[in-house]
């Protein structure tokens, strides 16, 4: 019978070696005439044991890793084809503790199925809430998203069945869904595994989203740092057009639904989304003013739904299990399950996926096993380049959108990024600011100005000039930036810059002005 | 990639990118993708046929041009490493590491080494942030990168 082995394709997996795995896999399986199927599957999301290779067996997966090219003959030897044993076998991949207590709804399939298999995502449950979402009226599958809480997993948190509602009132003769997957906060990684592992679910979700709202045309507009995303992607819109998941009718309902799959062109401020409606247009990615809503006037004047690849993805178990079960999960007014980036130094990193809920201490020492370097764990910034930083003081804090604002902070799109204590405070918000002034799309003056001001207020700092003054100018330069902003990324810089000064004081103290040589 | 094109062959070329990708909606972008794709960057001599093809002012097509980073204004050198900046790889020496690779290149970020070898970007996230710190070398990805993993990088691309 022949044997089924696994290699990532994930970009995380290619970063670390899988390509050459897979190859000299390949190579030894011919010489020593194997029965081997290899399987390019997405990352489980234990990325310090990656390339992470499984092989079906009898009692389970199991797993092996890191695995380097150079390990490929002696794995072999050890009868990697029967799950024989090896220094490198970590045991059945689902007993491995970092997956075992994680609850994966949304990641259910990424790492487990081809990518690019329909049969295998139909074995694996897939297409059946789009199965069943084709049987109700939009109201009802709109309905059944608002029930489950789903809110928008891009950052804002705005409940995403409200936001489909919206479009499914709103009068006009053409509708759009629009994807977001222009995910480029640092620290983030939850939409690239997902398009690259289980891009099918991606596909549906929008599908359902389509049906719901009575748009017959979605944009995915993939970041263009994500070349292996966007190829994933379109290979999958191909198959579920041949395969009749999309078209002019979509698994025969006659409803239409299809998908073009678009690029960015590496501006940060597109991942706002009224930036990136107009970059869809063809246009500077320059941020609209609302009202109006994209969702009443949105992609080219039409209402439009435009959600994160995570939101989206998540709606396919929401209609196949049903919106209580979804529901169930989770804490106060953050629902369901929520897929965490673990990132930066950090001794175990990837992705996990739970009910919200757990604490920031739990993530961090206990998933996430403290950092790489070994050395006590400083600051963590939480949501991106736009989240603030969180000392170990506010550890307790559990991951929900509600606690987080309370402690001045975000979740955003769930990005984790862990700093020791050699990382300098001051740096990280000078970073803040330096990054807001380069990819400032120049709209409103707050962030384009207020950003290259707060850099060389830093500066100042760093060099002890007036520190007092300019700290306190800084401070007021955040106050500016966060109310007076048109969109987030000037609103939402403050938050890096006045944590890092809340909670890090001693990093901005007034250094001495070096003395002039004598 | 022949850098001596002359403007008769820039117009054609671009009228057939042009007129092959308007009916989509919402042209430019991918029609620049395209063009930058073909060209190696955005020659100037297809901004104006772009704008007449589209129905556009000069200025709309310069301005759109101009505002993204990804659309060069003259050809990069033989590889591109772009070295991701942002704060998942702040937190694993990334900033120590960009110094290391602009003191072997001799160059800093946006610029081309004198022989044409390489260019170097800097990318903010490259989602590679469990596997910091990370680059991208001609759209192959690299993770956990120390100092000698960029001096092989380094090597590679002047070989």
């Amino acid at each position: 019978m022949t044997v089924k082995i696994f290699v990532p394709r994930d970009a995380a997996a290619l970063a670390l070696g899988a390509e050459r795995v897979a190859k000299a896999l390949a190579r030894e399986v011919e010489t020593r005439g194997l029965d081997v199927t290899l399987v390019r599957n997405g990352s489980r999301g234990l990325h310090w044991l990656e390339p992470m290779i499984e092989v079906e067996t009898a009692q389970g997966r199991i797993a092996y890793g890191p695995v380097k090219a150079s390990d490929i003959a002696s794995l072999l030897d050890a009868g990697l084809a029967t799950g024989g044993n090896h220094a490198l076998c970590l045991g059945k991949t689902e007993e491995l503790p970092f997956l075992k207590n994680q609850t994966r709804l949304t990641f259910a399939r990424c790492g487990i199925v081809d990518p690019l298999s329909l049969a295998d995502y139909r074995a694996h449950d897939g297409l059946k809430g789009l199965e069943r979402a084709v049987t109700l009226s939009p109201a009802d599958i709109v309905t059944h998203v608002t029930d489950s809480g789903l809110r928008g997993r891009g950052g804002a948190g705005f409940p995403t069945g409200i936001k489909w509602k919206t479009v499914l009132d709103t009068p006009g003769d053409r509708k759009y869904i629009v994807c977001n997957a222009d995910e480029g906060d640092s620290g983030t990684f939850a939409d690239r595994m997902i398009m690259e592992g289980d891009p099918f679910v991606l596909i549906e979700g929008m599908a359902i989203s389509g049906i719901a709202t009575g748009a017959t045309k979605g944009f995915v507009y993939i970041r263009s740092e994500y070349p292996h995303a966007i190829a994933t992607m379109t290979q999958a819109v191909e198959i579920a057009h041949k395969a009749g998941v999309l078209g002019s009718s979509v698994l025969g309902s006659g409803k239409a639904f299809d998908i073009e799959i678009r690029t960015g062109a590496g501006a940060y401020v597109c991942g706002e989304e009224t930036a990136l409606l107009n970059s869809l247009e063809g246009k500077r990615g320059i941020v609209r003013a609302k009202p109006p809503l994209p969702a009443h006037k949105g992609l080219f004047g039409c209402p439009t739904v435009i959600n994160n690849v995570i939101s989206l993805a998540s709606v396919p178990i929401i209609m196949d299990k049903g919106p209580v079960f979804y529901k169930d999960f989770g804490m106060g007014r953050s629902r369901g399950t929520i897929p965490i980036q673990i990132a930066g130094n950090v001794k175990y990193g990837g992705l996990y996926e739970a009910a919200f809920g757990l604490t920031l201490g739990q993530i961090v020492d206990e998933i996430g096993g403290g950092t790489a370097t070994g050395r006590p764990v400083k600051a963590v910034q939480v949501g991106g380049p736009l989240g603030a930083y969180f000392p170990r003081a506010l550890f307790d804090t559990p991951f929900d959108y509600e606690a987080f604002a309370a402690k001045d902070g975000l979740i955003g799109h769930a990005g984790i990024t862990v700093f020791d204590d050699t990382a300098d405070m001051l740096k990280q918000a000078r970073f803040a600011m330096e990054f807001c002034a380069i990819e400032s799309c120049g709209k409103c003056t707050p962030c384009r100005i207020g950003s290259t001001r707060g850099v060389e207020t830093a500066d100042k700092i760093a060099q002890g000039i007036e520190p007092e003054k300019n700290l306190a100018l800084l401070a007021d330069l955040c106050n500016t930036m966060k109310f007076g902003s048109l969109c987030a990324l000037g609103g939402f810089t403050p938050y890096p810059v006045t944590s890092a000064m809340n909670h890090f004081p001693d990093d901005f103290r007034p250094v001495p002005l070096v003395e002039a040589a004598e | 990639m022949n850098l001596h094109l002359s403007s008769r062959d820039i117009d054609s070329r671009t009228l057939n990118i042009v007129s092959e990708m308007k009916s989509l909606e919402g042209p430019l972008l991918p029609i620049l993708h395209e063009i930058q794709a073909e060209f190696g960057y955005v020659p100037q001599e297809a901004l104006p046929i772009i704008a007449r093809e589209l129905n556009l002012s000069r200025a709309e097509v310069h301005g759109v041009v101009t505002f993204y980073h990804d659309y060069r204004d003259h050809p990069a050198g033989r590889h591109v490493l772009k070295l991701c900046r942002a704060e998942a790889c702040q937190s694993m020496g990334g900033d120590a590491l960009a110094e290391r690779v602009k003191l072997l290149l001799g160059i800093d970020f946006h610029q081309t080494t004198l022989d044409g070898a390489v260019t170097l970007e800097p990318v903010y996230c490259l989602g590679l942030c469990s596997t910091a710190p990370a680059a991208m070398l001609d759209g192959e990805v690299h993770g956990r990168l120390d100092a000698d993993a960029v001096r092989d990088l380094v090597a590679e691309v002047r070989a």
